[in-house]
C-alpha cells in the first residue's frame, strides 16, 4: 500500500497498454495495424454514438429497444451482435492469410505476437460471439412464433443473457483499444495460459469473456427448454413442432449440459490465476490433461450446438421452397435426438495424440464415426423432399444446397479423422483448420444466412435484394472453396496451424490460392451489407406486410410481417405438422376471429442492461486487477437481481381494441393484396399473400 | 442455376491443382520414408476410397434432383404430399449403418497397428532416444551413447528408434510427418513414439501445438543415415569437445531457438528426468 493511490485504482494499467502508445514507440507494420484496429474501435464507437444522439434515437433505442424483453426484439439485437463481430472476425481471418502468404521466407507484417492474438481473436469470436449470437437470435426470434406462443417462458432472463452476451463480446472489442487479447488460441490450453507463460492480461480477457458468455448461454438453453416444453399452444404436440423447434430444443439440452463444464474450466483456470490454486500448472501436481477434458466435454457438443439449429433451417428451407412436406420428420427427429446424445460420447477424438491406449482411441473413433450415420441420414432427408417437389431455387434454398454438397465434404475429412491413426497426422495441421471451416463454414454460417433470409421478411416486412443475395452467395461458395481446400492439400503436406511465418517455397502458391479465397470470403460480406442497404432503400417495392411471402407452412408465417408486438391477437390451435399450409386450404386464415380479448404481456426491464454493463465493468476490473472495480460490480450485480425481485408491475396490458385496430388494419391489408403462384415471388409482385393451389 | 456447373468445375480443377502443387505435398505423408509412415498412407487410401462412394451420391443426387424438379420444369409429377417410403428409409439408414461397422473394424486393427507405443517388429534392437520439448527447440539426449543434440535427431536407417518424450515447458507435439504420426510431450510425464527410417534422408521435424512468439520456428531435420554411417556419427560426436555442463542446462530454459543444430559430446545420465522432476518444483 505503499506506493500509492494510483496503482490501486489502475490495477494493472500502463501507458504501454494503449496500442497508440505502443505504435508510436514501435512504429513497425505490425503495431500500426494494431493501433489502426483501436482506433476502427474508438472512431466507430463515437461515430455511431454522434449519430444517435444527432437523430435524438437514445431514448428510443434504450426504451423500445435496449430495455424490452419482446423474444423478437431480443433476437434482432442478438443477430445485429453476430454481424459486427462477424465482420471483426472475418477480417482477422483475411489478416492471417494474407501474412501467411506474404511470410514464406520471410517476416510478413505480422509480428508473432500479434498474429496469436489474431487466431485467438478470430476462433473465440467466430464460436462464442458470432456463431452462439446468430443462432440464439434466431431461435429467440423464430421458435415461440412456431409454438403458437407471445413470448418465451422467462422473457427477463433472456435480455439478460443477451446482455451478458454483448458484455463478454465488449470485453473482447476492449482488448483491442486496452491491453492484449490471449495468446492461446481459441481453446486456451494451460499450462500456456497459466501465469508463469502468460503473465499479462490477455488470457484473462479471454476467461472473462468466455466465462460471461457461458453463462449466459447456458441460461439460453434453460430457457428455450423451458419455453419448448411449456408454451406450445394447444394441439402443438411435440412430434408435430417443426423441425427448427426440434432442433432449437436439442441445442437448449446441449447448452444446459454442455456450457457448465466449459465455465467450470474456465473458473479452475482463474483460481489458477489469481489465487496461486494448481488445477492444471506443471507443478505442484497440476494436470492439463484435466482441462482437455473438460474443454472438450465442452467443446464437441458444442459444435452440435452451432450445426443442429442450422439443421433446422436447412430442413424448413428445403420443405418450404420445395412446396413439400418433409421427407422423413420422424426420421429427422430421431437423427437429431441421437446426434444430441452420442454427442457426448465422443470428445476425445479431440486429443487422440495425449498417449492415452490404442482401446480408448479406438473406442472414441468408432463413437466419432456412429455420429456421420445420423448425419448421413438427414442429408438424404433432405434431398428425398426435394424428390417430387417444385424447387425454387431462391437465395436461402441456394444456401442449403450449397450446404449439402460442401457438408458432405467437410464429412468426408471428418471420418478420416474420426480414425486415430489419421488423426495423429493431420492434428494441430492445417488439414484440421480445413476440416473445421469445412464443416462450420456451410454447417453454421451458411444455414444462419440462410435463415437470416428466409425470416428476414417476416421481421421486417420486406424482402432483401434478390441480386445482390445472388453475388453475396456467390461469394461465400466460390470464396470458401478457394480459401479451404488449398490448406487440407498444406495439412497433408506438415504444415501447422497457428504459423505465423513459412519456411517452404513449395507452400506458397496454396497460400496465395488460400488468400485470393479469403479475399472473396470479405467480398461476401461487404456484399451482404449492400445487399441491406439496397433493401433498405427499396423497401417500398418489396413490402410483404401480408406476411406469408414464400408460402409458408408453420405458424409463423400465418400472422403480419412485421408481427404485432403480441404474435397473436388469439393464441392458435393447430391439428396438424403444417398448421398455416394446411389451414390456407381448408379455410380462409385472413378472416377475423369472433372476438379479441385484453393481451397481458412482460414490461420492459432495464435489469438485463444493468446487469451487462456492470458484469462488464467488474470483468473488466478482474482483467486489470482494479479489485475496487470488481468488487464494486459484483455487489452491484447482486443488487440488481434482489431489487427486481421487489419489482411487482412488471407487466402491461394490450386493450381488446387495440388488439382489434392492429389486427384490423393486417386483414385489410390481406384482403386488398394480390396473391401470387410461386413463379413471381422474387418479383415485387409478392405482397406477401399467397396463392394457394392444391 | 449456377450452383451446380460450378461447383463441378471447382471440383475438376481441384485434382489438376493438386498435380501442379505435388511439391508441397512430397513433404507429408504421401511421400512417407518408414514403414509406420507407409502403413498410415495406406489406411488413407483405403478410406478414401471407401469414401468416395460414401459421399459421391450425395454430390451427385443433390444437384441432379434439385435441377429436375425445378419449378420451371412443367414434364415431372408433383407430389406434395409424398413424405414417407419403408424402402428408402432402409437404403439411407442400413448400407450407412453397414459401412460404419465395416470401417470400425479397419479402425480398430490399424489403431492397435498403429499406437505410437507399440514396438516395431525388427531384428534389431531400436534406438532408444528421449526428446524434449523447449521453448523454442526440442533436445534429444541418447542414453545409451551419451550424447545430445539440440534440434537435429540424427538417427540410424533402417533400425526403430523409440522416442520417450517430455516436456520442459508448456505442451509440445512431435510430429515428423513422412516418418510417423505425433505424440504430445507433457511436463511432468513421459509419451512414447515409435518410428523407423526405411532409407537414408533429411526429414523435417516440428511442434506443431502452439507455445508462444517461437513457435514457427521450432523445426528440426531428423537425418537418418546409412546404417554403417550412424556409429562414425556417434564418434564425431563425442569428438567434438563441447560437453553437456551447468549452463548448458540453465539455457534449455532460456525461450529461443539456436541458429544452428548442437551437438553434445556427452551428457549427464539422469538428464531426462532431472528435466521431469525440475518440473514439479514451485515456479516452472
Ligand atoms: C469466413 C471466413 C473465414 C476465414 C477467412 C477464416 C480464416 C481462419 C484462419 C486463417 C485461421 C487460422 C488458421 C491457423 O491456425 O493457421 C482460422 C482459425 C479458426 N477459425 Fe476461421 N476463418 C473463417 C471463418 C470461420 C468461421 C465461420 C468459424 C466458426 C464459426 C471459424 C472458426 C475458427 C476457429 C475456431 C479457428 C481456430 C482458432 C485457433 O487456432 O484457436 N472461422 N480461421
Ligand atoms: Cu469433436
Ligand atoms: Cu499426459
Amino acid at each position: 500500500m505503499t506506493d500509492g493511490i494510483l496503482p490501486a485504482v489502475l490495477g494493472r494499467f500502463e501507458w504501454q497498454s494503449l496500442p497508440f502508445v505502443r505504435a508510436w514507440e514501435h512504429p513497425n507494420a505490425s503495431e500500426i495495424v494494431g493501433a489502426g484496429a483501436g482506433a476502427v474501435v474508438i472512431i466507430g464507437a463515437i461515430l455511431v454514438a454522434a449519430l444517435i444522439t444527432r437523430l435524438g434515437k437514445w431514448r428510443y433505442l434504450w426504451s423500445e429497444w435496449f430495455t424490452s424483453v419482446d423474444h423478437k426484439k431480443i433476437g434482432i439485437m442478438y443477430i445485429v451482435l453476430a454481424f459486427v463481430m462477424l465482420s471483426r472476425a472475418l477480417i482477422e481471418g483475411v489478416l492471417m492469410r494474407m501474412q501467411q502468404a506474404t511470410a514464406v521466407n520471410s517476416p510478413g507484417f505480422i509480428a508473432p505476437d500479434h498474429f496469436a492474438q489474431l487466431f485467438s481473436t478470430h476462433g473465440t469470436i467466430m464460436i462464442f460471439f458470432m456463431a452462439m449470437p446468430f443462432l440464439t437470435g434466431l431461435i429467440n426470434y423464430v421458435m415461440p412464433l412456431q409454438i403458437g406462443s407471445r413470448d418465451v417462458a422467462f422473457p427477463v432472463l433472456n435480455s439478460v443473457s443477451l446482455w451478458l452476451t454483448a458484455a463478454a463480446a465488449a470485453l473482447v472489442m476492449a482488448s483491442l483499444v486496452v491491453g492484449r487479447f490471449s495468446t492461446g488460441g481459441w481453446s486456451g490450453y494451460p499450462p500456456y495460459t497459466e501465469l508463469a507463460f502468460s503473465p499479462g492480461v490477455g488470457t484473462d480477457y479471454w476467461i472473462w469473456a468466455v466465462t460471461l458468455g457461458s453463462v449466459g448461454s447456458t441460461l439460453t438453453g434453460i430457457n428455450f427448454a423451458v419455453t419448448i416444453y411449456k408454451m406450445r399452444c394447444a394441439g402443438m404436440r411435440l412430434m408435430r413442432m417443426p423441425l427448427f423447434v426440434w432442433t432449437a430444443l436439442c441445442t437448449s439440452i446441449l447448452m444446459i449440459f454442455a456450457m457448465p463444464p466449459l465455465t467450470v474450466a474456465t473458473a479452475l483456470l482463474a483460481l489458477d490465476r489469481y489465487l496461486d490454486f494448481h488445477f492444471f500448472t506443471n507443478d505442484l501436481g497440476g494436470n492439463m490433461m484435466n482441462y482437455a477434458n473438460l474443454f472438450w466435454l465442452f467443446g464437441h457438443p458444442e459444435v452440435y450446438i452451432l450445426i443442429l439449429p442450422a439443421f433446422g433451417v436447412f430442413s424448413e428451407v428445403v420443405s418450404t421452397f420445395s412446396s413439400k412436406q418433409l421427407y422423413g420428420y420422424t426420421s429427422l427427429v430421431i437423427a437429431t435426438a441421437v446426434i444430441t446424445v452420442l454427442s457426448f460420447t465422443v470428445w476425445v477424438h479431440h486429443f487422440f495424440t495425449m498417449g492415452q491406449a490404442a482401446d480408448i482411441n479406438a473406442a472414441f473413433g468408432i463413437a466419432t464415426m456412429a455420429i456421420g450415420v445420423p448425419t448421413g441420414v438427414k442429408i438424404y432427408d433432405w434431398i428425398w423432399t426435394m424428390f417430387l417437389g417444385r424447387v425454387r431455387f431462391t437465395v436461402p434454398m441456394l444456401f442449403s444446397l450449397a450446404f449439402m454438397m460442401t457438408f458432405v465434404l467437410g464429412g468426408f475429412t471428418g471420418i478420416l479423422l474420426a480414425f486415430p491413426p489419421l488423426d495423429y497426422l493431420a492434428h494441430n495441421t492445417l488439414f484440421l483448420v480445413a476440416h473445421f471451416h469445412n464443416m462450420l463454414i456451410p454447417g453454421l454460417l451458411y444455414g444462419m444466412l440462410a435463415g437470416y433470409h428466409y425470416w428476414f421478411p417476416k421481421a421486417f416486412g420486406f424482402r432483401l435484394d434478390e441480386k445482390w443475395g445472388r453475388i453475396s452467395f456467390g461469394c461465400w461458395v466460390l470464396g470458401f472453396y478457394l480459401a479451404f481446400m488449398p490448406l487440407y492439400v498444406l495439412g497433408a503436406s506438415g504444415m501447422a496451424r497457428r504459423t505465423q511465418a513459412v519456411f517452404e517455397p513449395s507452400f506458397r502458391p496454396w497460400l496465395y490460392v488460400a488468400g485470393i479465397g479469403a479475399l472473396l470470403l470479405a467480398g461476401a460480406l461487404a456484399s451482404l451489407f449492400v445487399q441491406l442497404w439496397v433493401s433498405v432503400r427499396d423497401r417500398k417495392a418489396n413490402r410483404v406486410f401480408a406476411g406469408d411471402p414464400w408460402d409458408g407452412r408453420g405458424l409463423e408465417w400465418s400472422i403480419s410481417a412485421p408481427p404485432p408486438e403480441y404474435n397473436f391477437a388469439v393464441l392458435p390451435q393447430v391439428n396438424s405438422r403444417h398448421p398455416f399450409h394446411d389451414g390456407k386450404r381448408q379455410d380462409d386464415p385472413y378472416a377475423p376471429p369472433r372476438a379479441y380479448e385484453d393481451i397481458t404481456l412482460p414490461r420492459n426491464s432495464m435489469t438485463g442492461p444493468a446487469i451487462g454493463i456492470l458484469a462488464a465493468a467488474a470483468a473488466f476490473g478482474l482483467v486489470w486487477h482494479m479489485w475496487w472495480l470488481a468488487i464494486i460490480g459484483a455487489l452491484a450485480i447482486s443488487a440488481v437481481v434482489i431489487a427486481r425481485s421487489f419489482a411487482r408491475d412488471v407487466e402491461h396490458t394490450i386493450s381488446a381494441d387495440e388488439v382489434q385496430r392492429t389486427e384490423q388494419r393486417w386483414l385489410r391489408a390481406a384482403a386488398n393484396a394480390a396473391p401470387i403462384p410461386r413463379e413471381l415471388e422474387m418479383t415485387s409482385a409478392n405482397q406477401g399473400l399467397a396463392e394457394v393451389s392444391a | 442455376m449456377m450452383l451446380a456447373p460450378r461447383l463441378l468445375r471447382l471440383l475438376a480443377a481441384l485434382p489438376l491443382l493438386a498435380l501442379g502443387g505435388c511439391a508441397a505435398l512430397e513433404h507429408g505423408v504421401m511421400n512417407h520414408a518408414g514403414p509406420i509412415a507407409a502403413s498410415h498412407w495406406h489406411l488413407y487410401v483405403i478410406v478414401g476410397v471407401v469414401l468416395v462412394a460414401v459421399a459421391g451420391p450425395v454430390l451427385l443426387l443433390t444437384p441432379l434432383i434439385a435441377w429436375h424438379y425445378r419449378l420451371s420444369n412443367k414434364r415431372h409429377a408433383f407430389r406434395p404430399k409424398w413424405d414417407f417410403s419403408w424402402t428408402l428409409e432402409g437404403l439411407i439408414w442400413i448400407p450407412p449403418i453397414g459401412i460404419v461397422i465395416g470401417l470400425s473394424v479397419l479402425l480398430w486393427d490399424y489403431t492397435h497397428m498403429l499406437d505410437p507405443y507399440r514396438p516395431i517388429a525388427s531384428g534389431q534392437a531400436p534406438l532408444e532416444v528421449q526428446a524434449v520439448g523447449l521453448d523454442w527447440k526440442w533436445l534429444f539426449i541418447y542414453p545409451d551413447e551419451h550424447i545430445a543434440t539440440i534440434n537435429r535427431l540424427t538417427i540410424p536407417a533402417g533400425r526403430p528408434v523409440h522416442l520417450r518424450l517430455t516436456s520442459g515447458t508448456v505442451m509440445q507435439s512431435l510430429l515428423i510427418p513422412r516418418l510417423a504420426g505425433q505424440i504430445y510431450a507433457m511436463t511432468g510425464m513421459v509419451s512414447q513414439l515409435n518410428l523407423a527410417a526405411s532409407h537414408p534422408g533429411v526429414f523435417l521435424g516440428e511442434n506443431t501445438q502452439f507455445n508462444g512468439k517461437g513457435f514457427q520456428d521450432q523445426k528440426f531435420n531428423v537425418v537418418a543415415l546409412p546404417p554403417a554411417d550412424y556409429p562414425k556419427w556417434v564418434g564425431q560426436a563425442r569428438a567434438s569437445g563441447h560437453p553437456f555442463d551447468a549452463d548448458d542446462f540453465a539455457g534449455l530454459f532460456h525461450k529461443s531457438s539456436p541458429s544452428q543444430p548442437v551437438v553434445f559430446s556427452s551428457a549427464p545420465p539422469h538428464l531426462f528426468r532431472q528435466i521431469i522432476v525440475r518440473s514439479q518444483e514451485t515456479g516452472s
